[in-house]
């Protein structure tokens, strides 16, 4: 049984800059894998490169069994891997219903989709509430829910979140990852990139640690919660 | 009074022709920040393919009803020019500084002009456009002002044009598309919208209305010519930045105003300065004031409020 993803001796260079230097990494199905690391360690780029916004410089990526790495990256989505990208990134001038459409352009199946559309209302009722309003105008915390609908739309197997809870209040951030948690149990498989690392690992079935380009550390996400290396560089104790 | 509503009149007919002209500028920019300055060609290739299409498909009839075929004639060259000039001169260009592509532009217009002139019969000077039975000869008069068959017709296809664009756009997958590239192009291509058909689909929605103008112009020039496309492209050009390049309804309206400028600047600026002499300089010297005190036009341009 191969891994849902896998990431193999994957290096990533922005021109002469190599960012991600040989990282390897899997996804097992129904998983939360969470990638953490400090600012500029390469989390961003790994992602990028997945969904296929940036190609690899050396390395593989497969996707249930596929090889991705120069697939196109509408196409990818269609093969059912979203991408809920850093900053959210959502359509500011469009409403907050034709963003979650978009989430779905790839799909055919229309009554499916009125169908995700409501699950994604349940999921989030103040989206249900502004469904008309400019997604321009939401909050932080309402775009960050909006992003995470509308990449919940393309109906994904796999769903990578680059920093949901970047610059949201505490009680915003515990609602995303029990949405996340959510999201596990209904059978989505999770890859989640966190600066906040105590809360990722926390949900984490195996958390990976990324310094500078290299994965440093592997292991359950409780375990590395309580390992010493961890402890010091991320959670600010000693 | 007469004299006025006359202006507004001719106007409203050229303003109609930039402003078709000028959707292409605005939708192309509005999704890849590229100015292209060989739209103009595209007008005038979609004159001659329709005037091709006349002389060779419609056996030179004069019957209304070979209008919507001389059309469709000279949209399918405009679209299979515009779509052949995105594929192999723009696209690889994509990346590469910004000077690049405006040099391929001038490169592109020069090569579709002398083309045209040495290819097609008789187009080392005017080459005489067909009147059509219904769009041309005989004017209406209502009071004492002259309707010319020809303005109605040039209305109308904006008019008709305008509310198929605003259809387009906000209620079809594609042009919704496009709305979301032209805000944020990776994103967009994380939904599972294929960019580069997007771009395509651009420069072919642009390229359909600059053929309509084309047909609208050789009907109430009875004449096109190689060169049609030079100095409506400028216009329409400056009708795009007036609007507010990017924004499709901006250009509508520029192209509009900037033809009313042009129809009362004639008219009723007096003294040497006026006249049918500087008619074409007016639109220029609105361009330079619109870059100088409001680069982003009039209505607002629709590039800078990306996420
Ligand atoms: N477009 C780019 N051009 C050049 N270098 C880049 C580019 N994007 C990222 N980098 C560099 O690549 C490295 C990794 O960046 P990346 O965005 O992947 O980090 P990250 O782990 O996501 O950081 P953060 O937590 O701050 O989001 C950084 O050194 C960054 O400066
Ligand atoms: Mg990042």
């Amino acid at each position: 049984m191969t891994a849902m993803l896998e990431v193999k001796d994957l290096s990533v260079a922005y021109g002469k800059i190599t960012a991600v230097k040989g990282i390897n990494f899997t996804v097992e199905e129904g998983q939360v894998v969470t990638l953490i690391g400090t600012n500029g360690a390469g989390k961003t780029t790994t992602l990028r490169t997945i969904s296929g916004l940036l190609r690899p410089s050396a390395g593989e990526i497969s996707f249930l069994g596929k090889r991705i790495d120069k697939v196109q990256a509408h196409s990818i989505v269609t093969m059912g891997l979203a991408h809920s990208p850093e900053g959210r990134r959502i359509f500011p001038r469009q409403s907050v219903e034709e963003n979650l459409m978009l989430g779905a352009f790839a799909r055919r199946d229309r009554t499916d989709i009125q169908a995700d559309l409501k699950e994604a209302y349940d999921l989030f009722p103040i989206l249900a509430e502004r469904r008309k309003q400019p997604a321009g105008t939401f909050s932080g915390g309402e775009q960050q829910m909006l992003a995470m609908g509308r990449a919940m739309m393309s109906r994904p197997k796999l769903l990578m979140l680059d920093e949901p809870s970047m610059g949201l209040s505490p009680i915003m951030m515990k609602k995303i990852m029990t949405t996340v948690r959510t999201l596990q149990k209904r059978g989505t498989t999770i890859l989640l990139v966190e600066q906040n690392a105590r809360a990722a690992l926390k949900l984490a079935t195996h958390g990976y640690v990324l310094e500078v380009g290299k994965i440093v550390l592997d292991g359950p996400g409780p375990e590395l919660l309580v390992s010493d290396e961890v402890k010091k560089a991320y959670l600010g104790e000693d | 009074m007469t004299q006025f509503i006359q202006q507004l009149l001719n106007g409203l007919t050229v303003g109609s022709l930039y402003a078709l002209i000028a959707v292409g500028y605005t939708v192309v920019y509005g999704i890849v920040q590229l100015i292209n300055f060989a739209h103009g060609e595209v007008f005038m290739i979609g004159a001659f393919g329709s005037l091709a299409t006349w002389q060779v498909v419609c056996q030179k009839s004069t019957g209304l009803w070979v209008l919507p075929i001389m059309i469709v004639g000279g949209a399918l060259c405009s679209v299979a020019i515009a779509l052949v000039m995105e594929r192999f001169a723009y696209r690889p260009l994509r990346n590469a500084p910004r000077l690049a592509p405006l040099i391929t532009a001038i490169g592109i217009s020069i090569a579709l002009q002398r083309a045209i002139q040495l290819w097609y019969p008789g187009a080392t000077s005017n080459v005489p456009y067909p009147s059509i039975d219904g769009v041309t000869g005989g004017s209406l008069t209502v009071g004492s002002v002259v309707i010319q068959r020809t303005t109605l017709f040039t209305l109308g296809v904006l008019v008709v044009s305008a509310a198929a664009l605003y259809i387009f756009i906000s209620r079809t997958r594609t042009g919704k598309a496009m709305v979301a590239v032209s805000q944020d192009p990776d994103t967009a291509r994380l939904m599972g919208i294929n960019v580069d058909r997007i771009i395509a689909a651009a420069f072919a929605m642009g390229a359909i209305l600059a053929a309509l103008a084309g047909v609208a112009q050789g009907l109430r020039d009875s004449n096109v010519s190689s060169t049609m496309g030079f100095l409506a492209g400028l216009k329409a050009f400056t009708a795009a930045v007036l609007g507010g390049i990017g924004n499709i309804q901006g250009a509508v309206a520029g192209g509009l105003v900037l033809g009313l400028i042009e129809a009362m600047a004639t008219q009723y600026i007096p003294g040497q300065f006026g006249g049918n002499a500087w008619s074409d300089v007016y639109a220029f010297i609105v361009l330079i004031l619109v870059l100088v005190f409001r680069p982003q036009g009039l209505f607002g341009a629709r590039v800078v409020d990306r996420a």
